[in-house]
C-alpha cells in the first residue's frame, strides 16, 4: 500500500460539506483533547474554527514549546540548475519561460558553499529543476560529495527519483528529502502540469515513500498554497505527513507552508491564502501532529515570519536567493520566484535570539565524515 | 554523614542531571548549572558545533561538569555507536547516554537496540547510560550487558506529565542493582522529589527547567527538591497506613487468648 491508496479513500469523501457542518462549540471540545484524530484536523481546519483561532495559537505554542522547546532551526536554498522539461504553470523555471539557463560548475558549488558556510549555516538544501540531461543525479551526488565537506546535513529538492537513486543520493551523503506535490487535488494538478514528466501525480506523491525505503533521514512535503482551496490542501498535507510518520516511524517528517510568491511569468494565483489562513494552517497542524517540525520560508515578509516564530514553526531558511549562483554573483539573476525576507543569516539570528528563542545552526552530524575519528579511537 | 552517587569513576554530591535541548539561550547554561549545583549534563552531538565557538555549547560548560554526550538521532545501535565514538574522538569524554529512537511520534526509547549498543560500547571503554522504556527484562540484559545505570523516562519525552511510570520505576528500582536515574517527563520539581524519595539514584531534567519562565530559578528549585527528595530517602520515611487504626479492631479479640 502507499499514499495513493490512502489518498483516493479521502479523496471519495465530501470533505467541505463535512468542514462546514463543525461548530464553534465541536471546536472548543476539540481544542480540549490531548490527542486528535484526522476527523478534528479537519475541524480545525474547518470556517468555525476561525473564530478560535487565538485558542488554537496558544495550544500550538504550548505544544510547540513543550516538544522542541525554544529553538528555530535556520537552512538555506541553494540552486544547482534551473534547466527544466516540466511546465508548471506557476514556476518562473517553467520549460516554456525565456529565460536563461544555467547549471553551476563544481567548481561554482565550491565557491558557493564557502560563502554560505561563512554564515554559519550548517543545513544546506539544494536544488535544481527537472532535467536528466543537464542535471542528472550523477551531477546531484558530485555536487553533494562537495557540499558535504562545509555542511553537516545536506537535503535535496530536486524531482522525483527511484528508490535505488534515492540510495545512491544517501550514500553520497544526503540526509533529508523535500518534495512539495504542490496540489493535492488531481484535477488542477492535471491542469496546472501540462507538459513533462511531472505530469504523473503518482509518483511525485509516492516519491517520499521510495526515499524512506532508500533510508533517508528526514522527509518534508507541502502544497503551493494559492493553486486550490487552502482548508483541502492544508488537510491532505496534514493526512500525508501522519501516513508517513506511521510507515517510517524512525524518519523525522516535516511539513512546510509555501504560499505562492510572483514569479517570472504571469500566473496569478486562483486562491487566495491570507496570513489568518496561514496561521490556522500552522496551527490545526502542530495540535494534529505534535511533535513534526513546520517550516516557513523567506517566501514569507519579515514582519509575518517574526510573528509566526511562536505559532508552531521550528524551522527557517535565511540568507535565501532562488537564483543559480545567488550566494555568491554580485547581481541577482532571474530566480524560480521573489523572495520576500531579505535579512542576511546575521540578522535572522538577531532577531530570532530577542525574540527569546536560539537560532539553531546544527542539528545533525554526519555520521560517516566522522569515519576517521571513530577508527582511530577504537583500540 | 557521607552520600555520594558513584557512577563509573566518578564519585557526585548531585543527583540532578541536566539536559540542554530546549534553552533559548546557551549562556543560560551555566547559571542553570550554577543555581541547581548539577555535576553531570547531557549535550547531544548532533548539537555540537565545533567549528563555531559562539554556537558550540561545549565552551559555555566548565571544566569540573560531567559531559555526557548523547546519542540523539540515533536510529539504531550502530548509529548510536558512531555517534558515540565520534564524540569521544572530539574530546567529550568516555560517558555516553544511549538515547535510540525509531518512533518519531511518542519519543519512546528501543530498548532492543539500546542492549546491543551497550554490549559493544561497555567493552569499549565507556561508562554507559542507557535512556529506556521502564521494562525490567530489558533493564536486566542493561546491566549483564554492562550499563554503569539505567534511565528509565518517567513520562514520553517533553510532555512535564510526571511519573507516569511509578509502578515500573519502583520495579526497576527494588531489583536492578544499578542507578536508577528517571530522564525525561519530570515536570516539576515536587515529582522530582518523589522520584528520588522512593529511591531513584537521580532525576535527569530538561524541558521543565529550559521551558520555564524562569529557567534559573527553577532550576534552583530543582536542586533543592532533589536534595530534599534525597534526605528523605536516607531518613526513612514512617509507614503510612491506608485505614487510620481502627479503635475497635476486627481483630481485638484475639488479645485475650
Amino acid at each position: 500500500m502507499t499514499f495513493n491508496d490512502e489518498a483516493e479513500r479521502f479523496q471519495n469523501l465530501n470533505l467541505t460539506n463535512m468542514m462546514e457542518r463543525f461548530t464553534p462549540f465541536q471546536i472548543d471540545q476539540i481544542l480540549a483533547k490531548s490527542e486528535i484524530q484526522w476527523q478534528e484536523f479537519l475541524g480545525l481546519l474547518s470556517p468555525a474554527a476561525t473564530g478560535l483561532l487565538e485558542n488554537m495559537a496558544q495550544a500550538a505554542h504550548k505544544l510547540t514549546i513543550e516538544h522542541f522547546g525554544r529553538t528555530i532551526l535556520l537552512y538555506t536554498p541553494l540552486y544547482l540548475s534551473n534547466y527544466c522539461v516540466n511546465q508548471c504553470v506557476y514556476c518562473g523555471f517553467n520549460q516554456a519561460n525565456d529565460i536563461p539557463r544555467r547549471k553551476l560548475t563544481l567548481h561554482e558549488v565550491e565557491l558557493e558553499a564557502q560563502a554560505i558556510s561563512i554564515t554559519g549555516l550548517q543545513h544546506l538544501l539544494i536544488l535544481t529543476g527537472e532535467s536528466r540531461q543537464h542535471s542528472p543525479v550523477s551531477y546531484i551526488a558530485d555536487c553533494v560529495s562537495i557540499l558535504r565537506k562545509y555542511f553537516s546535513s545536506i537535503s535535496i529538492e530536486v524531482y522525483p527519483l527511484s528508490t535505488e537513486e534515492y540510495a545512491d543520493l544517501i550514500s553520497a551523503g544526503v540526509d533529508g528529502l523535500t518534495i512539495y506535490q504542490e496540489v493535492y487535488d488531481q484535477q488542477i494538478y492535471q491542469r496546472l502540469h501540462p507538459a513533462g514528466p511531472k505530469r504523473n501525480y503518482s509518483y511525485r506523491l509516492t516519491s517520499p515513500e521510495r526515499a524512506g525505503d532508500a533510508g533517508i533521514r528526514t522527509i518534508n512535503i507541502g502544497a503551493l498554497l494559492g493553486l486550490n482551496d487552502w482548508r483541502y490542501e492544508v488537510f491532505f498535507t496534514g493526512i500525508h505527513a501522519a501516513y508517513l510518520q506511521n510507515k517510517f516511524p524512525d524518519i523525522e517528517v516535516g511539513v512546510s507552508f509555501p504560499r505562492m510568491r510572483p514569479q517570472f511569468g504571469d500566473f496569478e494565483p486562483e486562491y487566495r491564502v491570507s496570513d489568518s489562513d496561514l496561521v490556522q494552517s500552522i496551527a490545526a497542524l502542530r495540535l494534529f501532529l505534535p511533535r513534526i517540525g513546520i517550516t516557513i520560508s523567506t517566501r514569507e515578509n519579515a514582519f509575518l515570519r517574526d510573528n509566526l516564530l511562536k505559532l508552531g514553526v521550528t524551522k527557517m531558511s535565511a540568507g535565501s536567493s532562488t537564483a543559480i549562483g545567488g550566494h555568491t554573483d554580485a547581481i541577482d539573476s532571474i530566480g524560480q520566484f521573489e523572495i520576500s525576507d531579505r535579512r542576511t543569516v546575521k540578522e535572522m539570528r538577531e532577531t530570532i535570539s530577542k525574540a527569546g528563542y536560539k537560532p539553531i545552526l546544527k542539528d545533525w552530524h554526519d555520521l560517516n565524515a566522522g569515519r576517521i575519528d571513530e577508527t582511530t579511537s577504537v583500540t | 554523614m557521607e552520600d555520594k552517587l558513584k557512577i563509573g569513576d566518578k564519585e557526585l554530591d548531585s543527583r540532578l542531571f541536566i539536559g540542554t535541548g530546549k534553552f533559548a539561550d546557551y549562556s543560560l547554561i551555566p547559571k542553570v548549572i550554577e543555581s541547581s549545583k548539577a555535576q553531570v549534563v547531557t549535550v547531544a552531538l548532533r548539537r555540537v558545533d565545533f567549528g563555531t565557538p559562539e554556537e558550540n555549547m561545549l565552551t559555555f560548560l566548565s571544566q569540573n561538569i560531567v559531559l555526557m554526550p548523547n546519542t540523539s538521532g540515533a536510529r539504531n545501535a550502530s548509529e548510536a555507536i558512531r555517534i558515540a565514538r565520534i564524540a569521544r574522538a572530539a574530546g567529550c569524554g568516555n560517558w555516553v547516554k544511549i538515547e535510540i529512537i525509531n518512533d518519531q511520534k511518542y519519543l519512546l526509547p528501543n530498548n532492543f537496540e539500546t542492549i546491543k549498543a551497550i554490549e559493544v560500547l561497555a567493552k569499549d571503554g565507556f561508562i554507559v547510560l542507557p535512556y529506556m522504556s521502564p521494562d525490567l527484562t530489558a533493564a536486566k540484559m542493561m546491566a549483564e550487558a554492562g550499563a554503569a545505570a539505567i534511565m528509565p523516562l518517567g513520562a514520553p519525552i517533553g510532555t512535564n506529565r510526571g511519573l507516569k511510570t511509578r509502578e515500573l520505576i519502583q520495579i526497576l528500582i527494588s531489583e536492578i542493582n544499578l542507578p536508577i536515574i528517571v530522564d525525561a517527563g519530570i515536570g516539576r520539581p515536587s515529582e522530582a522529589a518523589e522520584a528520588i524519595e522512593m529511591g531513584a539514584a537521580a532525576v535527569l531534567v530538561n524541558t521543565a527547567i529550559a521551558t520555564a519562565d524562569d529557567p534559573v530559578l527553577m532550576a534552583e528549585a530543582f536542586g533543592q527538591a532533589v536534595d530534599a527528595g534525597r534526605k528523605a530517602y536516607l531518613a526513612g520515611p514512617g509507614a503510612t497506613h491506608q485505614f487510620a487504626e481502627a479503635s475497635s479492631p476486627l481483630t481485638g479479640f484475639l488479645r485475650n487468648e
